[in-house]
């Protein structure tokens, strides 16, 4: 794999998301800052996601690049029968970084090692999406003004849900406490749960989402409890309200305390609690595009400490 | 001579390589890994021998073919007791254990059928996780497999 391509966020050492962090912050104080001048950006989506492609692309063009791409692979080759790997060579040939989502687990991983062109990865269906943990991660370290020590409570479904093992996973460096709430049929994985045993993470699994959970978190990591997920319907018809986070719950919890959402949202954060200050949901979207000129300019090779001078 | 005649009854070998100990439910999966199907020399493969460690035991003679040591090490994945015995002239003159590589490449296929490597025409990639319970985990996609539960390509 070439080295500047981001695939997973366990390929990147705690040095590098902290600089990552840094920059995110420079480009939420300077969004517009034209480094892009001359570079040409694919933005490959062989399946749509328009949260994500626009916040790329919004990144790419405040810092004045160029984008070619597609956001429906059925209008391109691969409907043809065209392979991953004869797309990703081709358009190699005009690029100077591919921004890829695909439907298939594994697929930018595999991209990054048939190319020198650095490839950042939006998403590879339930496996790895990079940057929405570290725009979650620039959330957490921008509300809280660090990321140590931090009590981070995530609810909803645990089991499938990417972004909250993803985040789970680049917490350990931060000594975190976890608490898990979620039912039976969407607990955190064991190998999770193994992972924070080895690295000696202190996590507390819960099935009711309490005052007391709420009022000892800081970070509040609500996820979607979708009904496709359950065996039992019965099942999911008795808990999906048991998730559901109403402002009145938050009357006793920290002045800190953020309520975090990798949206979209269905019905598992009532519509009363957007008016209130600890809702940070759409922030945390915002975020995205400081995070993704940060990962943009990671990728490229390109120190924005220096341009400045 | 004073050879064992339980050896005898497979077929004694006067060079080549014998693999010995391999637990009678992996025998044919050990066979698919090391390729022999196309090869022109004598292969005997015996399977539901008696063992005193395996219960009974699988083993594959295959005359006049030194395998490379990677190729051999792949059936630790499936069979970490078998033994590789080195045979010239009727003798053994080297008996060692297969060791599991870090890596394996190709011959295992990911039981995820979303993953990347089974939508595309490509090798896979493994990495073993623990060496214990020999799982291993998928390069691309992560998901990881019992290797003893592996399918093997």
């Amino acid at each position: 794999m070439n080295s500047s391509s981001l695939v997973s966020i366990s390929d990147i050492s705690k040095e590098e998301i902290l600089s990552l962090l840094n920059q995110a912050r420079y480009f939420e104080e300077n969004p517009n800052h034209k480094i892009l001048d001359g570079k040409v950006i694919a933005t490959l989506f062989f399946e749509p996601s328009t949260r994500t492609r626009l916040s790329f692309e919004t990144a790419v063009n405040r810092l004045g690049g160029r984008i070619i791409g597609f956001s429906d692979a059925s209008t391109t080759s691969s409907s043809k029968g065209e392979t991953l790997k004869d797309t990703i060579k081709m358009v190699s040939n005009y690029v100077d970084l591919i921004i890829m989502r695909h439907y298939l687990e594994g697929a930018a991983r595999y991209a990054s090692e048939v190319t020198d062109t650095p490839v950042i990865n939006a998403g590879d269906g339930a496996n790895q999406h990079p940057s929405q943990t570290m725009l979650d991660l620039y959330s957490i370290y921008k509300t809280q003004g660090t990321l140590d020590n931090l009590t981070i409570t995530m609810v909803g479904d645990l089991k499938y849900g990417r972004t909250v093992h993803s985040l789970l996973m680049a917490m350990q460096y931060f000594n975190p406490t976890f608490r898990f709430v979620a039912c039976d049929e969407l607990k955190m994985p064991a190998e999770y749960k193994d992972f924070c045993d080895k690295n000696g993470i202190k996590y507390t699994e819960h099935k009711e989402f309490s005052a007391e959970v709420i009022n000892s978190s800081d970070i509040i990591y609500m996820t979607r409890v979708q009904r496709e997920r359950f065996t039992d319907i019965m099942e999911y018809e008795r808990v999906k309200n048991l998730y559901t986070l109403h402002n009145a719950m938050l009357d006793g919890s920290r002045d800190n305390l953020r309520i975090l959402h990798p949206l979209p949202r269905v019905n598992e954060i009532d519509y009363d609690v957007d008016d209130n200050p600890k809702a940070y949901y759409f922030q945390q979207a915002q975020n995205g595009l400081y995070a993704r000129q940060a990962i943009i300019c990671k990728a490229l090779g390109i120190d924005i400490n220096k341009e400045d001078k | 001579m004073t050879t064992n005649k339980k050896e005898l009854a497979v077929a004694a070998l006067q060079n080549g390589t014998v693999i010995d100990h391999i637990p009678s439910s992996m025998l044919f999966k050990a066979v698919k890994i090391l390729g022999i199907e196309k090869l022109q020399t004598h292969i005997t493969i015996g399977n539901n021998l008696e063992s005193s460690k395996l219960g009974t035991k699988g083993i594959i003679k295959v005359a006049d073919v030194l395998f490379p040591e990677a190729i051999l090490n792949r059936i630790a994945l499936i069979a970490p007791s078998a033994k590789v015995n080195i045979i010239r002239d009727f003798e053994v003159v080297e008996k060692h254990r297969v060791s599991l590589p870090e890596t394996i490449v190709g011959i295992v296929k990911c039981n995820n059928p979303k993953c990347i490597t089974n939508n595309e025409p490509m090798k896979t990639r493994f990495e073993v996780v623990d060496n214990d319970d020999v799982t291993i985990r998928c390069h691309y996609c992560g998901h990881t497999v019992k290797s003893s539960e592996a399918i093997i390509d």
